[in-house]
C-alpha cells in the first residue's frame, strides 16, 4: 500500500532528524556524566597511595579489588578497625544521618506543601501575592539560605530570643539536626507546594460538587477524591525531593561542616577526596547506588512514573 | 427556600489566616536577612524587627579587598559561569527537546529516561574523577572546570522543561507553513522558533537560577580567581578576625538574592509554569 510505505519513510526521516537533534545533548551528557562515572568505578578498584601496614613501605597504586568498598562497609582503616573520629568510622552514621534527613524533610515538606497547595488553590483576594511569596525561598541560593539560618540559629540569634531558649543550635547533635531540617523545609517546601498545586488544578470542580451533593464530608472529599487524583503528581514530587534530599550537601556543609553527627554521605565523599581519590570514588559509587536503589523502589513499587509523566502527553 | 444572608464566612477567615501564616513563614527569614544587612556590626543581634542603627558599612566590607574579600570578582565569575552554562544548555537543549516533543522515533522512551536519570544524578558521584582529571591535565583554576560539570546539572533540566513546553505548542502552524512551500528547516526557523521564544526564555531563567546556585562543584574545583559567589559567601572574612561576620554575610546574601527575587517575582507566572510543567502534565 502506498500510504503505508510513505508512513514508513516518514518514520525513517523522523528517526534521522531525531538522532541529529539529540546527538549534541547525548554527547555532552556522555562526557559530563557517563565518563566521570565510569572513571569513578575504575578508580574505586585501585589502591590509594598509603603506607602498607605489613611491610611498612609507602606504596602507590595497584589493584585494590573490593577492599575500598569493604573498608567503608566494615569500617576498616589499613587492615584494622577505624578509630573513632576518622572518616572511615563515619560511614554508617553518615548513612543514617542521610536517610534521617531525607525521611524527615520529605515527610514534613509533603504535609506542609499539601496544606500550602490547598490554601493556594482556594479563591481569595491576594492569592497571587501568596503564590509569588512562596517563590522567594526557592529563589534564594542554598548557600545563602544556609548562612541565613546559621545566623537565625546563632546563640544570640532571633530563634533563641523569640522562644526564650538558650540552645547552642549548631553546637550539639539534635539541635543541629533540627536546625538543618528546618532550613531545608523552609527552602524546598514551596517547590513541593507548587507541584501539588499543579496536580490539584487538574481535578475538575464537578467532581467535588457531585461529592458534595452526595453528602460527602470535607474529610471524605479529601481522602476519597483529592488524595487519589493528586497521587500521580504527588508521587513524582516526592520522588524528586527524596532523591534531592539523599544527596544533600550545601546546607549541612555550610551550617555545621558535618560536625555533631550531621555529616551526610555527600559531605563524607568531599571530606575524603583529599585523603584518597580512590576510596572517595568507592564511597561516591556507593552513594550513587543507594540513590539509584531508592529511585528504583519508588518507580517499581510505589508507582511514581516519572518517565511516563514526561513522555505521555495529550498528543502522540 | 428562604434566602438567608450569610453573616460571617468562617471558611474565608480561616483561608486568610492561613495565607498570612504562609506569607510570614516564607518572607520573614528573607526580611530578617535584609534588615541585618543594614545593621551596624555592634547591633548584629538587635531583636527589633524594624531596621535600627542603619548603615551601608556592611556592603563596603563585602567589597573590601583589604579584608581579602573579592566580591566584585566573585559576582563576575558567577555571571560568567552561570551565563555560559545557561547558553550552552539552552542551545543544545532546544534541539533535543524539539526532537522529543515533536518526532516519532525508536528509543524515545529510553532517551527520555536517560535524560531524566541524569537530572537525578548525585553530584558527588562525578566530583572525585573530575577533580583527579582536571588536576592531571592542569585545568585547575580555569573556568571550564566549573562550567562543564555545571552543564551536566542544568542540561537535563533544560531539555525536560522545554520538552513539556513544546508539546503544548500549536504545531499545525508548522505544517501549514510547509504546505505553503517552506522547507522543514525554514518552517522551524520562521514559525516555530518565534513561537517557542517565551518558553525558551522561561527555561533560561530556570537554568540560570540553577547554575547560579551551584555550590558543590564550585566549592571543590574553584580557585581564588574563579571563586563564585555561593562559595565566597560560605567562606566570608569579616572586619574582625575569628568572628563570624554576620552582618557582612547578610549584606552579601542580600546582593546575591535581591536581583534573583525581583527576576522571579516579575516572571512569577512563567516560572511556576516552568517548574511544574514536566512533573505534573
Amino acid at each position: 500500500m502506498p500510504g503505508r510505505e510513505s508512513a514508513d519513510r516518514k518514520q525513517v526521516t523522523q528517526g534521522r532528524w531525531a538522532s541529529m537533534l539529540l546527538l549534541p545533548t547525548l554527547i555532552l551528557l556522555a562526557i559530563v556524566i557517563i565518563y566521570p562515572v565510569v572513571n569513578a568505578i575504575i578508580m574505586s578498584f585501585q589502591k590509594d597511595a598509603a603506607l602498607n601496614p605489613t611491610t611498612g613501605l609507602f606504596e602507590e597504586g595497584g589493584s585494590a579489588g573490593f577492599s575500598n568498598y569493604s573498608d567503608w562497609l566494615f569500617q576498616q582503616c589499613s587492615g584494622q578497625s577505624c578509630p573513632p573520629g576518622t572518616l572511615g568510622s563515619q560511614f554508617w552514621s553518615s548513612m543514617g544521618t542521610t536517610f534521617f534527613f531525607a525521611v524527615v524533610t520529605v515527610a514534613l515538606e509533603t504535609v506542609i506543601g499539601f496544606w500550602m497547595a490547598i490554601i493556594m488553590a482556594r479563591v481569595f483576594r491576594g492569592r497571587s501575592a501568596v503564590r509569588a511569596a512562596v517563590l522567594v525561598p526557592w529563589a534564594i541560593p542554598t548557600a545563602v539560605t544556609a548562612k541565613l539560618w546559621f545566623f537565625i540559629f546563632a546563640f544570640e540569634g532571633i530563634a533563641n530570643k523569640l522562644f526564650g531558649t538558650q540552645i547552642l543550635w549548631t553546637g550539639s547533635e539534635w539541635p543541629a539536626k533540627w536546625a538543618i531540617i528546618i532550613s531545608d523545609v523552609w527552602k524546598t517546601t514551596p517547590f513541593m507546594a507548587l507541584l501539588i498545586l499543579a496536580g490539584l488544578q487538574l481535578i475538575p470542580d464537578e467532581v467535588y460538587e457531585a461529592a458534595k451533593v452526595d453528602g460527602a464530608s470535607t474529610w471524605q472529599r479529601f481522602t476519597q477524591i483529592t488524595l487519589p487524583l493528586v497521587r500521580p503528581a504527588l508521587m513524582v514530587a516526592v520522588l524528586f525531593r527524596a532523591l534531592d534530599a539523599l544527596r544533600m550537601f550545601d546546607l549541612p556543609y555550610i551550617m555545621t561542616q558535618g560536625a555533631n553527627n550531621t555529616s551526610t554521605l555527600s559531605i563524607l565523599v568531599v571530606d575524603q577526596i583529599r585523603q584518597g581519590f580512590n576510596s572517595a570514588a568507592a564511597l561516591s559509587t556507593i552513594t550513587f547506588l543507594v540513590i539509584f536503589i531508592v529511585a528504583f523502589i519508588f518507580v517499581r513499587f510505589l508507582g511514581a512514573n516519572a518517565v511516563g509523566a514526561a513522555t505521555s502527553s495529550g498528543r502522540k | 427556600m428562604p434566602v438567608r444572608r450569610k453573616k460571617f464566612d468562617w471558611g474565608q477567615v480561616r483561608t486568610y489566616v492561613s495565607a498570612v501564616v504562609i506569607l510570614v513563614w516564607c518572607l520573614a527569614p528573607a526580611y530578617w536577612m535584609i534588615v541585618t544587612a543594614f545593621r551596624d556590626t555592634g547591633f548584629t543581634f538587635d531583636p527589633s524587627i524594624w531596621p535600627t542603627h542603619v548603615t551601608w558599612d556592611n556592603f563596603a566590607t563585602v567589597f573590601d579587598e583589604n579584608l581579602g574579600n573579592h566580591f566584585g570578582r566573585n559576582l563576575l565569575n558567577s555571571l560568567l559561569v552561570a551565563g555560559v552554562t545557561t547558553i550552552v544548555a539552552l542551545v543544545v537543549g532546544v534541539f533535543a527537546a524539539y526532537a522529543l516533543a515533536r518526532l516519532n522515533f525508536r528509543f524515545k522512551f529510553a532517551v527520555m529516561g536517560f535524560i531524566l536519570g541524569a537530572s537525578m544524578f548525585p553530584g558527588v558521584a562525578i566530583v572525585t574523577p573530575l577533580f583527579q582529571l582536571f588536576t592531571n591535565i592542569g585545568w585547575m583554576g580555569t573556568y571550564q572546570v566549573l562550567i562543564i560539570p555545571n552543564i551536566s546539572f542544568v542540561l537535563p533540566l533544560t531539555v525536560y522543561t522545554l520538552t513539556s513546553f513544546f508539546r503544548e505548542m500549536p504545531w499545525e502552524l508548522e505544517e501549514s507553513a510547509r504546505i505553503d512551500g517552506c522547507t522543514q528547516g525554514q518552517a522551524f526557523r520562521k514559525v516555530i522558533l518565534p513561537l517557542a521564544a517565551p518558553a525558551t526564555f522561561t527555561t533560561a531563567i530556570l537554568a540560570f537560577i540553577s547554575a547560579w546556585n551551584e555550590f558543590l562543584i564550585a566549592s571543590q574545583l574553584s580557585s581564588d580567581s574563579t571563586r563564585t559567589v555561593t562559595v565566597a559567601i560560605a567562606y566570608f572574612a569579616g572586619a574582625q578576625p575569628h568572628q563570624e561576620p554576620y552582618t557582612a554575610v547578610m549584606a552579601a546574601g542580600t546582593i546575591v538574592t535581591v536581583p534573583l527575587v525581583i527576576l522571579v517575582l516579575v516572571f512569577q507566572r512563567k516560572i511556576v509554569a516552568g517548574l511544574t510543567a514536566g512533573a505534573v502534565k
